[in-house]
Order: C-alpha cells, then sequence, then structure tokens
C-alpha cells in the first residue's frame, strides 16, 4: 500500500485510542453518577431523550470505537493470522461501517 | 590434536550449512576468560579449518562478529564463554533474520538496503556553506543525536527484533535509529524526504516497543527511544500537513 496509508492508519488508531480514553472515563463517570439516585432504565431514557450533547458525546465514541476496533483487528489479522490485502480490507471496512450502523442506530434510539 | 584428560571440556554445537543445514558439535578445551571468538578460533585452526565464521577487529570496535549465541544474539569478541554456558554446553548459529551464506555468515545485505530506504546517509545542503552551523554538545537536539549515533551496525537488534521476524519489509531498529540520528542533526538537509522514508508500509509504526533491541544492544544504544521519537516526529507533520 503506497502513499503511507499504513502510517495514518496506525496515526488514526493513536488518535481513536486517546479519545476513546476520553470518552469511557465520562461514559462510567456518567453511568456511577446516574445510578446513584436509583434510576431506571426508563428514567435514563427519558433524561437522554432529546439531549443532542450526549448523543454528540455518543456518536463521536461510537465512531472512535469503531475506528480503532477496526484498525486493530485489522493489524492482528496481518500480524497474527498473515491475513492481508484486498479481501482484509474489505471484510474490515464492512465491520467498520457495521459498527457505526449498529451503534449510531442506538445512538440515536437515546436521543431521538 | 591431543586432549588432555584433566582438562575441562566445552561441547559446542556450531551450525553448519546454510539455510540447510545442522548442528555439528565440538569438544573444546575450556580456558578462564576465553571468548566464544577464542573458541572459534581454537575449532577452525585445530579441528576443522572449513568453519565459516566473520570477526575483524575483535575488540568490539567493527561490529562483525555478532551471532546467536545460546539463542541471543551477541559479539563473539567481548563474550566470555564462562558467562553464557549452560551445562556446559553453547549453541551458536548465525544472526537471526537474515540469509545465511555458510555456517556463522550472514548475507548483510538485506540489513544495509534498509539503511539506504530509511535514507540512512547523510545528506548535505545543496547550497554552498555560508557560515558553519553551531554544534554545541549540550543542545537538546544534539543530545538526541549523541545517544543514537555510536551504533556500529552489528546487526543484533535486527536478529532481536520479533517484528523483523515476523514482517520482512519492515525497516529495523537499527535504520530506524540511523534516521533518527540524522533527523537530530542540523547539518542534514533531507528531513522530509527522511520522514516520509521511515513512515511507509514498512515504517516506524510496526514497531511493537518491545525493547528486544534495546536489550540486546551491545553499546548500549535505545533504539525503541529513537523509534518513538521518529513516530512523534512524523505524526506532528503528517497532522500539520508538512509531508
Amino acid at each position: 500500500m503506497s502513499n503511507r496509508v499504513e502510517f495514518k492508519l496506525w496515526l488514526a488508531h493513536r488518535i481513536s485510542g486517546m479519545a476513546l480514553g476520553f470518552f469511557v472515563m465520562v461514559h462510567l463517570a456518567g453511568m456511577i453518577i446516574a445510578i446513584q439516585g436509583g434510576l431506571s432504565s426508563s428514567e435514563i431514557l427519558q433524561r437522554t431523550s432529546g439531549n443532542y450533547a450526549w448523543g454528540l458525546f455518543y456518536s463521536l465514541f461510537t465512531i472512535a470505537a469503531a475506528v480503532h476496533s477496526s484498525i486493530g483487528l485489522r493489524t492482528v489479522a496481518r500480524e497474527v493470522l498473515g491475513w492481508k490485502g484486498v479481501s482484509a480490507n474489505v471484510v474490515l471496512s464492512s465491520f467498520f461501517l457495521g459498527l457505526c450502523f449498529v451503534g449510531l442506530s442506538a445512538v440515536g434510539g437515546l436521543v431521538l | 590434536m591431543e586432549k588432555n584428560k584433566n582438562e575441562k571440556q566445552v561441547s559446542v554445537s556450531i551450525w553448519r550449512g546454510d539455510k540447510e543445514g545442522s548442528f555439528e558439535v565440538f569438544e573444546v578445551p575450556f580456558i578462564e576468560e576465553q571468548t566464544v571468538l577464542d573458541l572459534l578460533t581454537h575449532v577452525q585452526r585445530n579441528i576443522d579449518n572449513s568453519l565459516s565464521y566473520r570477526f575483524a577487529c575483535r575488540v568490539g570496535m567493527c561490529g562483525s562478529c555478532a551471532m546467536q549465541i545460546n539463542g541471543k544474539p551477541r559479539w563473539t569478541c567481548r563474550t566470555l564463554v564462562s558467562s553464557v554456558i549452560r551445562d556446559g554446553e553453547l549453541k551458536l548459529e548465525p544472526l537471526s533474520n537474515l540469509p545465511v551464506v555458510k555456517d556463522l555468515v550472514v548475507d548483510m545485505e538485506p540489513f544495509f538496503e534498509k539503511w539506504q530506504a530509511a535514507k540512512g546517509r547523510f545528506e548535505p545542503s545543496d547550497s554552498l556553506v555560508q557560515e558553519f552551523a553551531p554544534i554545541k554538545p549540550k543542545d537538546k537536539i544534539r543530545q538526541k543525536a549523541d545517544e543514537a549515533i555510536e551504533c556500529i551496525n552489528c546487526g543484533c537488534c535486527y536478529a532481536a527484533c520479533d517484528v523483523v521476524e515476523s514482517n520482512p519489509a519492515y525497516l529495523g531498529p537499527a535504520a530506524l535509529n540511523r534516521a533518527w540520528s540524522l533527523i537530530n542533526d542540523v547539518k542534514d538537509s533531507a528531513n522530509t524526504e527522511r520522514l516520509k522514508a521511515v513512515s511507509g508500509d514498512g515504517g516506524c509504526q510496526n514497531c511493537h516497543t518491545n525493547s528486544q533491541c534495546v536489550a540486546r544492544c551491545p553499546v548500549l544504544i535505545n533504539p525503541t527511544r529513537s523509534i518513538a521519537g521518529l513516530k512523534k516526529y512524523v505524526s506532528l507533520a503528517t497532522l500539520k500537513g508538512d509531508i
């Protein structure tokens, strides 16, 4: 692969990893705070519904997770299984799109 | 050669052949303060003069005598038999990750080709020098170059690197460390091209930071730190759009 695509993928993997560090901390803190008062899941959903700030947060979280896991799995496929080239790229691009679709659908269910 | 029965012996298994071959066992007298190179010289002069191995300076200056000693890359000239022997036995193999020419001699060409691929050659500026670039030993950038500059190309780090083993396209710790020393050389003018060269398919991003290169470097260079520096420089240059 030319044009330093491998390095750019590596960089995207690192940046998405850093972003995930922040997202996971906020997510865990939010969960712990939310259940302190004994909120039920339907009460949580009432609060998230229409909250576009949380919608944006979890959308970015989803995309970062999809980027990070797809590139990471692509590296594992190449280094551990020796699976690389067009077939691996197609499968892992599909995996990325699938994760984005499923994750963003869930965010939609939470916010819309 | 007649063997003294009271003499302590070392049983040394030496790789014979090229890619296809087998170990041959030799019994060699054990002498205190004997290096592995002394032991090989004894085998070649007294037992089998067809044994091939490489050496030049014998004092840890040239870097030509590296090989796998009991599974780890080391210089034979600076390794005492007494410090590496296990249960009276020693196993000597050619350096890993390089094609074997014969016995303990490897072809270093792929190793040096990667130096060239990483732009490991000093590139002076095109214009005539108007003023000398001041090189102050205490400059932070100079200190980074100084940390990396003592490499003598022995190939120990390259043989120890598990990424080179699994990905033959990877430039390897020595070539990347060399590139890092030049990137921190203010007299060099090819850094843009060099940053591109070290971030291609076999570039610095492949390093797993296992630090096997650090553990095995006989002159105590830290190629992992140099590669981490390259990752940072290339990342910033990529994000800024400079390369």
